[in-house]
């Protein structure tokens, strides 16, 4: 098993015809993931990626007639949130929104439609997830995971990529990696991606990656010290050294008033039972010193 | 991006918010002429006239950027003087004049993304005229919160109980209408914060010469959200270019995410986490980073050219590290604007390049070629650049 998607995932691609969302369905599709449609308005009746795929016109009629059940959003930001509420409309309950860029007030309404509806929106601005060896849905490069049982959850992009490969460099296989990406206000959390590891089966250990800004992750901690007691755990949190009141790349990294430093991170991670790395390729070591023998 | 004051009041004014009357001046012979304008006001119930600098950051009137004047020549002369400063290393090229409100009383009213709930929420305190923060710390009772519902906003109701919990008393309808007012400033403009500190209820003169009460927004803040300027045109005249490094204009030209800090390790890295893990590691290794640098994803030659003169262009930087985890981005791509980007640079600084994922191969072959020094992983490539800091200082 693996969560949010797998080799039950059946995926419509938004913005499929577009340069991103062609490249990357490609990619998608080399690693095995079933791209059962496409979605670019206007261009119904066509097919994408060498005639693998039909595109649609709308979000509702891939639903209907190819039985997709997850979403992933290539659309340019002016358009994004308007993807994800198609996509809620539709009846789809997973939903990847990879844009980065979108004005931030665009989602406060799009992530209430999106819990109104009972359905799960991952991103914006996020790089995906992919469940090793079955499916991958975002632009995580393929190439640096391996099969096993570490659930790998985080808020960045390359950062992320740094710390699976560290991992799988190690002999250490991941369950499921989630992006659940930078931007102020995401559908997903650490604390909902924690939830569904805590279910699985499959995810014996955990890996976290936060960055300054916010308090998601001293929220997640709090939960885990009480959930997740028994699971090896580690964590790793960027912008150690970075100033105060300055956007660092990502629009939610940012500490302001004080609150959402590094140091406030790593105690609420430490004192729930976390070991913390000072670089993301001491995550392996890490995680066998905390008892995971994956 | 903040924006200054005057303008933070002007957006609000356009929304029907009762501000206070006001002129900005860039000159003493300004500044005199809006002081006789409000000198003469027979609302005035001070006799006197503010003059504050325009600049952005906090603590203007501890660094003496805030002052009153009772004459024109008054007036003028503490212009003159304020127009001098330069406040926490910005010079004030603005001055607000406005006259001396007869403060009664002083609230506090933000409306903020809170980022827990993932929806906007009213701070609100009747211990206003201090930072917020310091209440939070003393007194975090006298704070109420209250959010906004994200499909219906702030009715009336929701407006009126957040009145009476701060505690406006015979002000709780103004209060009420100017909650709503700085909701709908922030839908607005798209603004990430509209801060109002204070919020005064303030005495003037009425029609007869008897004082009259309102409450108004005495000073302002507001921060517009960077992702959504492209569809407000007008948001880019309100930038204050004297609060940017010119580096910050020339790296949006090129779409690069850069910020200046203190250090002489140059850092290029894709990726905001990744840029910011660099800057720690650099630390660790016992070196300072002398800049975050995020060159995004995709990116080709020209935009690592440009990245590189703006590392360069900083003359504190004496070595760079270059971390590439090639994703989106090719790192052959990367490679070939490093070459091309020290064929034309004017000073020689040692780099230490780690290029991974996409294309590495192709990128170490280019970099051999080229004599460049490699790392493989990202500690050894911090350790390698601090040890080449340090060498180029010796």
């Amino acid at each position: 098993m693996s969560v949010l998607i797998g080799r039950e995932t059946r995926l419509v691609v938004s913005g499929i015809t577009g340069r991103e969302g062609e490249f990357h369905s490609r990619a998608m599709q080399a690693y095995g993931t079933n791209i059962v449609a496409g979605m670019t308005p206007g261009k119904g009746g066509l097919r994408a990626l060498d005639g693998t795929v039909p595109v649609f016109d709308t979000v509702a009629e891939a639903v209907r007639e190819t039985g997709a059940n997850t979403s992933c959003i290539f659309v340019p930001a002016a358009g994004a949130p308007d993807a994800v509420l198609e996509a809620v409309g539709a009846g789809i309950k997973t939903i990847f929104c990879i844009t980065e860029g979108i004005p931030v007030l665009d989602m406060i309404p799009v992530v209430e439609e999106v819990r109104l509806a009972g359905a799960r929106l991952i991103g914006p601005n996020c790089p995906g997830a992919t469940s090793p060896g079955r499916a991958k849905v975002g632009i995580i490069p393929g190439s640096i995971h391996r099969e096993g049982r570490v659930g790998v959850v985080s808020r960045s992009g390359t950062l992320t990529y740094e710390a699976v490969q560290a991992m799988t460099d190690a002999g250490l296989g991941q369950s499921t990696c989630v992006g659940i990406g930078g931007d102020p206000i995401i559908g997903t959390q650490f604390l909902d991606v924690l939830k569904l590891f805590k279910d699985d089966p499959e995810t014996e250990a955990l890996v976290l990656i936060g960055e300054i800004g916010g308090a998601a992750e001293e929220e997640a901690a709090a939960w885990a010290a009480e959930h997740l007691a028994a699971i090896p755990k580690v964590a790793f949190i960027a912008g150690r050294t970075a100033p105060e009141g300055k956007r660092m790349g990502h629009a939610g990294a940012i500490i302001s008033g004080g609150a959402g430093t590094a140091a406030s991170k790593v105690a609420a991670l430490e004192a729930a039972g976390f070991r913390v790395a000072e670089s993301p390729t001491e995550l392996p070591a890490l995680l066998r010193a905390a008892g995971f023998r994956g | 991006m903040k924006i200054q004051e005057a303008d933070a009041k002007a957006l609000l004014l356009a929304q029907g918010l009762p501000v206070p009357p006001w002129e900005v001046a860039r000159t003493p012979t300004q500044a005199r002429a809006a002081a006789v304008k409000f000198l003469g006001d027979p609302a005035n119930a001070t006799g006197k006239v503010v003059i504050k600098a325009q600049v952005l950051v906090g603590g203007r009137g501890k660094a003496g950027g805030v002052k009153l004047a009772g004459s024109a020549d008054e007036a003028e002369d503490v212009a003159a003087q304020i127009l001098a400063l330069e406040i926490k290393g910005l010079p004030v090229r603005r001055v607000l004049v406005g006259p001396a409100a007869d403060i009664v009383k002083e609230y506090y009213l933000s409306v903020l993304l809170d980022r827990s709930t993932r929806r906007l929420m009213f701070i609100g305190s009747a211990e206003g005229g201090v930072e917020i923060e310091q209440v939070a710390r003393d007194n975090p009772a006298a704070i109420v919160y209250e959010h906004v519902d994200p499909l219906l906003g702030l009715p009336d109701y929701a407006a009126r109980e957040l009145a009476f919990k701060i505690g406006f008393g015979p002000h709780w309808k103004a209060g009420a209408a100017i909650a709503k007012g700085l909701l709908k400033t922030m839908l607005a403009y798209d603004a990430d914060l509209v801060e109002i500190n204070p919020l005064a209820v303030i005495r003037e003169h009425g029609a007869q010469g008897t004082p009259v009460e309102r409450l108004v927004c005495l000073d302002a803040k507001v921060t517009l959200d960077d992702s959504a300027l492209a569809r407000h045109p007008g948001h880019e005249a309100l930038r204050d270019l004297d609060a940017e490094d010119p580096a910050d204009v020339e790296a949006r030209r090129y779409d690069l995410t850069f910020i200046k800090l203190e250090g002489d390790i140059g850092c290029m890295v894709n990726g905001a986490g990744l840029a910011m893990t660099t800057m720690d590691l650099v630390k660790r290794a016992g070196g300072e980073p002398a800049n975050f640098l995020d060159i995004g994803g995709g990116a080709k030659a020209d935009r690592v050219a440009a990245a590189m003169r703006l590392i360069l262009d900083d003359p504190n930087v004496k070595a760079i590290l270059v971390n590439i985890f090639g994703g989106i981005t090719r790192g052959d791509e990367v490679a070939r604007g490093l070459i091309e980007a020290r064929g034309q640079q004017e000073r020689e600084v040692p780099m230490v390049v780690r290029i991974v994922g996409t294309n590495a191969e192709e990128a170490a072959e280019l970099l051999r070629a080229a004599h460049f020094e490699t790392a493989a992983t990202l500690d050894e490539a911090a350790a390698k650049a601090v040890a080449s800091a340090r060498a180029t200082a010796a």
